[in-house]
């Protein structure tokens, strides 16, 4: 069973304060989509209301073409994974489990059948007598997707599911969704603010900032091709290099310039850019590192941060600004060194001061 | 250099003697000051009189002296009186009838207050305010109440035609009078110790019942009420204790009649330490009352004992 959600026109207020303005959104059967976005962007809020748990101001929700803001959450055919799993404390795993479809009169045996499937999924059948106060993070984070599972619902909505599992177990239990969802081919959304969950799970991604959408689309097309200058800083570890430059559209193609008249050529179309202030931005596995001079800028290095496969090095140019560069996991470079910066003019973008962006001439 | 002026000087100590490393937890025997006075009073008014109770009940005991050692004397004496083991039927009969209601109107008030609006507010106060009063307010109040003729019940049953029941001089409604005194006086401490059970139930089971189809009986009988399970218990207890203690209200509402019908075993305490001036058999008797609280609370938790039901 799955569901295509179309989301339209919603809105959400607390009191005087507009959470969602307008929000439309439209999900396909079988597609894993990812709310991204910071705290307090709204996320969790049109989560709750596909949930039920909050009401719809304005506009409507629709699974599979019928409308269900208006009916109440258990009647509209989803399941969800809570932030803090949300088990009953006082039932064990196997009746948090049966609660739902014993509410709805499910006959036992089938209820036992689902329980049986949905804990050999999971790995969990020497679970199923514990209660939840004798589980470790984990299990009750897979007792909450069982819960789910067996419902056997048309979408699951998962609000920041992994936030309180350890680094390791989180790793785990991304994949395991990602198999988990390869399994049931049901629609799933998920919200969190961590963008590696958003970017290893995704089908699609809704950047979401300050109650509206910044843009859906790949999770590829989100990290090369980001919508806004909030995308592009948001999406991608470390955060992208933004340089303000002053900007060249006499030629075909775009040339930008620093601050010490350094001039790079861009291969963004300049008859799409419009005047005015422009920021340049290229991430940092765009930005080489050079002999000092060889490059189209010098920075000297503040921070040093080795990942082991590569080395993020953290550069300060003559007028204060921070670019971060990626170099070998064997870099040579030091703290203090001054070292060129050599920018990959066709993967850089523009942005304009009210945020709008310009990529490079897709190929 | 600074590196190595840090290391030699963290590295000195080590050199010489071990300088234990400080253990926060360690106990701080002058603090003990701070616990002292209470520790003083603890023990002379409560740990010292609860002996020389014991003590007493064992010895022919009045006024002037504490005589001699009479051993069971003073509770085969009791177990002989027909005063007071009626005493003892009023009390177990009145903690009956106000334990368990005190405890299902404490969580049905709690349950329909437990929300966030000004009118649940002002309810829980006014609900609440009665519990500051003193038992004599209570008491006054409630013979006001209870007044053959004049009082409220009366007027209220008098719109109607219909004599009100007597229930402070008609023997099978005495106890029953001081009961509803009672819960209306007591009403205020089992609702707030609910609401505040009420109030730690995390909001997301709630979410996930709803998601789970739980209509409003469901999220009662299997969220709210397994929840607040301790809480019931804790309040059964307390109140299992500050029944049996029924004393004010049985005193100067009916001051235990008719007929020594609403006489609780504290009021025959009274009448046989300080009035009789049988110093030995009241304090016997107190010693049983002690006893059978213990008992009752005891029984009351090994029954409903948590087993190995973690949150």
């Amino acid at each position: 069973m799955t569901a295509n959600i179309e989301i339209r026109n919603v809105s959400k207020q607390f009191g005087a304060m507009t959470v969602l303005d307008d929000l439309s959104l439209s999900i396909k059967a079988r597609e894993f989509v990812v709310f991204l976005g910071p705290s307090g962007c709204g996320k969790s809020t049109l989560l709750r209301m596909i949930a039920g748990l909050e009401t719809v101001d304005g506009g409507e929700i629709a699974i599979n073409g019928e409308r269900i803001d208006h009916l109440p959450p258990g009647k509209r055919g989803i399941a969800m994974v809570f932030q803090s799993y949300a088990l009953y404390p006082h039932m064990t795993v196997r009746d948090n489990m049966a609660f739902g479809l014993d509410n709805i009169g499910v006959a036992r045996d089938v209820v036992d059948a689902r329980i049986a499937e949905a804990a050999r999924i999971l790995e969990m059948p020497h679970l199923l007598e514990r209660k939840p106060g004798q589980l470790s993070g984990g299990q009750r984070q897979r007792v909450a997707i069982g819960r789910a599972i067996v419902k056997e619902p048309k979408a699951f909505l998962f609000d920041e599911p992994l936030s309180n599992l350890d680094a390791a177990l989180r790793t785990r239990t991304r994949i395991e969704l990602a198999q988990l969802h390869q399994r049931l081919q049901s629609t799933m959304i998920f919200v969190t603010h961590d963008q590696v969950e958003a970017m290893t799970l995704a089908d699609r991604i809704v950047v979401m900032n300050n109650r509206r959408i910044e843009q859906i689309g790949s999770p590829m097309e989100i990290y090369e091709r980001p919508a806004t200058k909030f995308v592009a800083g948001f999406v991608g570890a470390p955060a992208m290099n933004f340089v303000d430059v002053a900007i060249d559209r006499s030629g075909e193609v775009i040339t930008v310039t620093f601050a010490n008249s350094t001039v790079i050529a861009t291969d963004i179309a300049s008859n799409q850019v419009v005047d005015g202030a422009h920021t340049f931005g290229v991430r940092s596995e765009d930005v080489r590192i050079a002999p000092t001079g060889q490059g189209n800028v010098n920075g000297k290095v503040d921070v040093l941060e080795r990942l082991g496969e590569r080395t993020l090095v953290y550069t300060r140019l003559s007028d204060g600004q921070i670019v971060v560069a990626s170099d070998a996991g064997n870099s040579r470079v030091a703290v203090g060194d001054t070292v060129g910066l050599a920018f990959d003019g066709r993967k850089s973008h523009l942005f304009n001061e009210t945020g709008r962006a310009w990529h490079a001439r897709r190929a | 250099m600074a590196d190595q002026l840090t290391i030699r000087e963290t590295a000195a100590p080590a050199a010489g003697v071990r300088v234990p490393s400080v253990n926060i937890y360690a106990p701080q025997w002058r603090n003990f000051v701070f616990v002292a006075p209470f520790l003083f009073f603890f023990t002379t008014l409560l740990i010292f009189p609860l002996f020389w109770g014991m003590w007493l009940s064992v010895h022919k005991a009045d006024t002037f002296s504490t005589g001699r050692f009479v051993g069971l004397d003073n509770y085969v004496r009791l177990f002989h009186d027909k005063v007071f083991l009626q005493s003892v039927w009023n009390t177990f009969y009145f903690v009956l009838l106000t334990v368990p209601t005190l405890a299902l109107i404490g969580l049905f008030l709690a349950l329909c207050l437990n929300r966030r609006t000004r009118t649940a507010a002002v309810l829980r106060t006014l609900f609440f305010s009665s519990s500051v009063l003193s038992v004599t307010i209570v008491t006054l109040i409630w013979r006001i109440v209870y007044i053959p003729n004049v009082g409220l019940l009366s007027t209220i049953y008098g719109w109607f035609g219909a004599t009100a029941p007597a229930f402070i001089s008609d023997p099978s409604l005495a106890m029953i009078g001081i009961a509803i005194a009672t819960i209306w006086w007591c009403i205020g401490l089992p609702m707030m110790l609910f609401l505040s059970a009420l109030q730690q139930i995390p909001q997301d089971i709630y979410e996930a019942a709803a998601l789970d189809n739980a209509n409003r009986w469901q999220t009662l009988r299997s969220i709210t009420l397994p929840s607040i399970k301790r809480t019931f218990i804790l309040v059964i207890i307390i109140q299992i204790v500050l029944q049996f203690q029924l004393f004010g209200q049985a005193w100067l509402m009916t001051r235990g009649g008719p007929n020594n019908l609403t006489k609780p075993i504290v009021l025959y305490i009274y009448e046989t330490a300080f009035r009789r001036w049988d110093l030995g058999m009241g304090a016997a008797a107190s010693e049983i009352l002690f006893v059978l609280i213990l008992i009752a609370a005891m029984a009351q938790y090994l029954v409903t004992r948590n087993k190995g039901d973690q949150a």
